[in-house]
């Protein structure tokens, strides 16, 4: 089990987190005006890269606050770790 | 007293059973992923179609990925027609697949047990097996008593967490040995001229417009006239390098054995919500799988408290487990959809063929796919059996949902 680091309470194990995919996907701005593939693409379609991945985390078990990591896919590492709002 | 030359007394290393070809130039069709599903799709382009100018191109060992990593478990109780259709006709293809492939797959029709162990359980599980008897596709629900009759150290006693209220059974559910299933197949394959090719991953297209007319690997650029996506988990890397998004994501997912064990379990009993499935393989090790890691990851491992978990629902269902030791656990990448469902048909490129999106479920689907997917290829439209599965239908909205419907263990 790894250590991953909460930004707001430090490193804990990782059953005390919750995965929430892809970081930084921003509900549209006028949704009224999607075309059904643009829809499609909001609701559907993530990016699944081998190698770097920028993700939501959610500390769970602890101070329950979400934020966000840069981790690698492959290595399964987290190179960063940074609050909502924040960039990498 | 001369020295006997190292080896000279062992036996001779066996025929191989198919080719090392370099590969040509051109091919009519290239398969990228030499797993189950590739090997299949050659399979039957020659047999079907009479297409044998082709290459699968794997960029590991044949049928090193998923094919040789899942717990091979065959089925076909799902709950929409348009799964039932392709998986009833995979599950009829393994009833006669020995024959056709001339090699043995050890396949065994033990039936399964999906278990309920809340209302909600039992209500969705009676439905899909109605549905399933519409489907043609044989079903039938077990009171825990016959639940017991049927597996006689499924632990259905009232004192457990999550008591077992009934399940679902299919009696001619089973398992095959997975490796030979992938041997026959690329066998077959080799005989009929089709080039198996190893160590040779692809990492480019050369597209015209919108065709491919060649494929860029690590051992030199092949020219093809239809290129047939089969690459599972990594598919995602592949249509990135083409630039058309599929609706997937890889998951690390992982499996597990005990050392060998008298025979003790004679079925397959699958429970969702206990999140874990056993069968019992031929040679005696209990064969145990669970859910995906919930992580995104290609790194064909996952993380051991997912085992944990899994153990424990185990030896609660399974009091007898309790003393079985661990021996090996490894982990696939798998490629899921948001709907549970695969995606099988045409892509934005005119001659390329995408087969992805089989999750936990694709090893079941190896003959079935192989032909609706070869039939796809060949005639540069969906057979009947695939064409629900199109990547337009996260667009339309026509989606298969099998999360959760469908025994699916997510």
């Amino acid at each position: 089990m790894q250590l991953i680091e909460c930004p707001w309470c430090g490193p804990r194990e990782e059953v005390e987190f919750h995965y929430g995919g892809q970081a930084h996907v921003a509900y549209p701005e006028v949704p009224a005006e999607l075309s059904d593939a643009e829809w499609a693409r909001y609701l559907f379609f993530r990016d699944n890269p081998k190698g770097s991945f920028a993700e939501r985390w959610s500390h769970s078990a602890g101070c329950r606050r979400w934020f966000n990591a840069v981790r690698d896919t492959v290595t399964y590492q987290f190179q960063t770790v940074y609050r909502v709002g924040e960039r990498p | 007293m001369t020295p006997r030359t190292p080896g000279a007394d062992l036996p001779e290393h066996p025929d191989f059973l198919w080719r090392t070809p370099e590969p040509r130039k051109s091919y009519d069709v290239v398969v990228v992923g030499g797993g189950g599903h590739g090997l299949a799709t050659a399979h039957y382009l020659a047999r079907n179609h009479g297409i044998t100018k082709v290459a699968v191109l794997e960029k590991g060992w044949l049928a090193g990925g998923n094919m040789a990593r899942n717990t091979t478990l065959i089925r076909s109780n799902y709950l929409w027609d348009e799964s039932a259709g392709i998986y009833e006709h995979s599950l009829k293809l393994w009833e006669g697949l020995e024959e056709d492939l001339g090699y043995p797959i050890l396949f065994s029709q033990r039936g399964v047990l999906n278990l309920a162990h809340t209302l909600q359980d039992v209500r969705d599980s009676v439905r899909r097996v109605e549905a399933n008897k519409l489907q043609g596709v044989d079903a039938e629900w077990l009171d825990p008593d016959e639940v017991r009759k049927v597996c006689p150290i499924v632990n259905t006693s009232e004192s457990i967490r999550y008591p077992v209220m009934g399940a679902t059974y299919q009696p001619r559910a089973g398992i095959a040995k997975h490796d030979y299933v992938a041997w026959g197949f690329a066998r077959r394959a080799d005989e009929a001229g089709i080039d198996l090719i190893q160590d040779c991953e692809v990492t480019g297209f050369v597209t015209d417009g919108d065709r491919v007319t060649g494929v860029r690997t690590t051992r030199g650029d092949i020219a093809c006239g239809k290129v047939a996506l089969t690459a599972a988990g990594s598919t995602s890397v592949l249509t990135d390098l083409l630039g058309f998004g599929v609706p997937i994501q890889s998951h690390p997912l992982q499996a597990l054995v005990s050392e060998l064990l008298e025979p003790v379990h004679p079925t397959i009993v699958m429970s969702n919500a206990v999140h874990v499935y056993v069968s019992q393989a031929h040679k005696g090790e209990l064969v145990m799988g669970a859910g995906v890691d919930s992580y995104n990851g290609y790194g064909q491992r996952g993380a051991f408290h997912i085992i944990e978990r899994q153990m424990a629902a185990a030896v609660e269902l399974f009091p007898v487990f309790a003393r079985a030791h661990l021996l090996r656990t490894w982990g696939g990448i798998v490629d899921v959809t948001p709907d549970a469902s695969p995606i099988v048909g045409k892509t934005p490129f005119e001659n390329v063929y995408l087969n992805c999106g089989w999750g936990t479920g694709g090893f079941k689907a190896t003959p079935g796919v192989g032909w609706a997917f070869a039939h796809t290829v060949a005639n540069d439209e969906p057979h009947p059996l695939n064409a629900p599965f199109t990547l337009e239908r996260f667009t339309t909205g026509r989606l298969v949902d099998e999360h959760g419907a469908a025994a699916v263990a997510h």
